[in-house]
């Protein structure tokens, strides 16, 4: 299938990746080729079977909803790459 | 001999007969990390103090009588994706470049409990994708066998420190075959075990529902003790298997006169080199020889493996990797206006182009209009990929295949071309897809002298038989570790 720059465009802007004009132009022939490749699977007319998203058996898994420690707020705070006053700090959002 | 020279069992031995002291071991490991690795570069970080200090705390121990675990004072290191608590966890990423996790990695948990010490953390492709360790952010790790050759990958650091003896036994992850492919390249034994039986808590995903940590170590013994410390059922990760799992130890017989081999022929197709498929059925005949029943079989969804298998985990890698958004934690870009333009800018800056070209891969199969057609028969493909090897273990124990087509290539000869890179995939890929254990081991060397793998796959939880069957070729073949003549 052919790709265009306008769908790498897209699916960049969902990945939410800036991709630069160099990059932009190298992903379309990327894409192009792998999906091409991907493409193999349209040989198979696998219509009536089932999908299988998870190959071990396992059920719901639930446990005991008891309280116990958590991680300390300074430790998760110290790869913040920003913070103030024990929170994430980010740009404004709401006007 | 030299101790780094030694295996992680003799090792053990004298240091539980006091011969020599964890300390003395730990400290000739850094000094042969210090004098080899400036050639191989399989170290992103080695914690040279930390690793000391807890060695003479092990030592102390077994002074004072205390009881000890099952690695006691024998030096391991781990690849960069295992979250090390304190100490940096980058995954090869500038993305991560500065990330300390404020936790221990379940398995770095059990490590510890064996009281085994840490020497340091492993170069790898960026987040695990990749097939070379040319993915790195930081560095490319040769192989030791052959300094202008990869290593494999994505766990290169790991099978590299293992070949050129800087690390008792180290651990990797495999989700298409990142632990048995490099293992393959650099003349070591890898393991992929079942999905489920090791933890994957503190584990920086990939694609979540084929990733698997798993030991690479210099002989079959060693396996058995690496895997008995880190199988296990984890609260913590919920797709872990809550089962009990036998002592490996016990597969260390040399018997393989119950045993059914299946090989498969489409693992032997032209694009094989002709040296790794004539070592891979001269170890089918030794298996033969030796008592074994070998027979062939055929394996008609494997062509669409490949395939399926990069949907399903860009797919999955598409959605994991969305948490790197420049906020929690993480690098965060310079240049940014807004909210927005923070997680684009940064997201564009931190990752590496093959992270970047499988996030895009992940998020056109999930996206509107095209999900049935890529992502949905990825995994509809996937349930003919585990019936196929389900109906192939109704008459075998284990199936028997190379592990990758080619030994290791030059440094640079895949890198322009991706899918010449994930065609290198092909034999590991659906073990991953199925969930099932496999083993990679040397079964020989081509006319450049690099080393040959051999894979031996079984049923989910078959760890065992895998075992047993790989310490029986290694009895048949050689005693002892082969090692390239560097340094």
């Amino acid at each position: 299938m052919k790709i265009t720059k306008e769908q790498v465009q897209h699916v960049a802007n969902l990945a939410r990746l800036n991709l630069t004009e160099e990059e932009q132009v190298e992903l379309t022939t990327d894409l192009e080729n792998i999906i091409a490749f991907a493409d193999k699977l349209n040989e198979l007319n696998i219509e009536h079977i089932k999908p299988t998203a998870h190959v071990i058996p396992i059920e719901n898994v639930f446990r005991k909803d008891e309280v116990r420690p958590s991680l300390e707020r300074e430790d998760l705070l110290s790869n913040a790459p920003d913070k103030q006053e024990g929170c994430f700090y980010v740009p404004k959002i709401v006007e | 001999m030299a101790l780094f020279k030694k295996t992680a069992h003799e090792l053990k031995g004298l240091l539980e007969s006091k011969e020599i002291s964890s300390e003395e071991l730990t400290k000739s490991y850094i000094e042969r990390i210090d004098s080899i690795d400036q050639k191989v570069d399989a170290y992103l970080t080695v914690c040279k103090d930390q690793a000391i200090e807890k060695a003479k705390e092990i030592d102390k121990k077994r002074v004072n009588g205390d009881e000890l675990g099952a690695l006691a004072g024998l030096p391991i290191a781990v690849k960069d994706n295992i979250c090390t608590k304190g100490i940096k966890t980058s995954c090869a990423s500038k993305m991560l470049e500065e990330f300390v996790p404020p936790y221990e990695a379940t398995v770095m948990k059990q490590l510890n409990k064996e009281d085994a010490v840490l020497l340091g953390k492993l170069n790898m492709d960026e987040f695990a994708m990749g097939g070379s360790t040319e993915n790195s952010a930081f560095k490319v790790t040769k192989n030791p066998w052959d300094l202008e050759r990869v290593p494999g990958g994505s766990s290169g650091g790991s099978a590299a420190a293992m070949a050129s003896e800087q690390a008792v036994l180290t651990l990797g992850s495999d989700t298409g075959g990142s632990i048995r492919q490099p293992a393959s390249f650099c003349g070591v034994v890898g393991m992929k075990p079942t999905y489920g039986a090791v933890s994957r808590f503190g584990l920086v995903a990939f694609a979540s529902s084929l990733d698997q940590i798993g030991p690479l170590t210099k002989d079959v013994e060693d396996m058995a003790l690496a895997m008995n410390a880190i199988v296990g059922h984890d609260p913590y990760d919920s797709t872990s298997a809550p089962m009990d799992y036998p002592n490996f130890a016990e597969a260390l017989r040399n018997d393989v006169k119950d045993l059914r081999i299946a090989i498969p022929r489409e693992y032997f197709s032209d694009g094989v080199q002709p040296e790794v498929k004539e070592a891979v059925l001269k170890a089918a005949k030794a298996y033969e020889d030796m008592g074994a029943i070998v027979g062939e079989v055929s394996m008609n969804i494997m062509d669409y493996a490949l395939a399926a298998y990069y949907l399903i985990s860009s797919a999955e890698a598409s959605s994991n990797l969305a948490r790197y958004d420049g906020v929690k934690y993480g690098m965060r870009t310079e240049n940014f206006n807004n909210l927005l333009d923070l997680y684009k800018q940064t997201r564009d800056e931190g990752f590496g182009k093959e992270v970047k070209r499988r996030i895009m891969l992940g998020t056109y199969a999930l996206s509107s209009g095209y999900y049935d057609a890529y992502y949905k028969k990825a995994q509809q493909v996937r349930t003919l990929i585990k019936d196929d090897f389900d109906k192939i273990f109704m008459d075998y124990h284990l199936i028997l295949t190379p592990v990758a087509p080619t030994t290791a290539f030059k440094i640079g000869e895949k890198a322009s071309d991706p899918i010449e890179m994930y065609m290198g995939d092909i034999c590991t890929v659906p073990v991953n897809i199925a969930g099932l254990p496999a083993l990679s081991m040397n079964c020989g060397f081509d006319n450049n002298g690099l080393p040959i793998g051999m894979q031996l796959v079984g049923k989910g939880f078959s760890e065992k038989k895998i075992l047993r069957a790989a310490y029986a070729y290694e009895q048949s073949i050689t005693k002892s570790f082969v090692r390239p003549s560097l340094g």
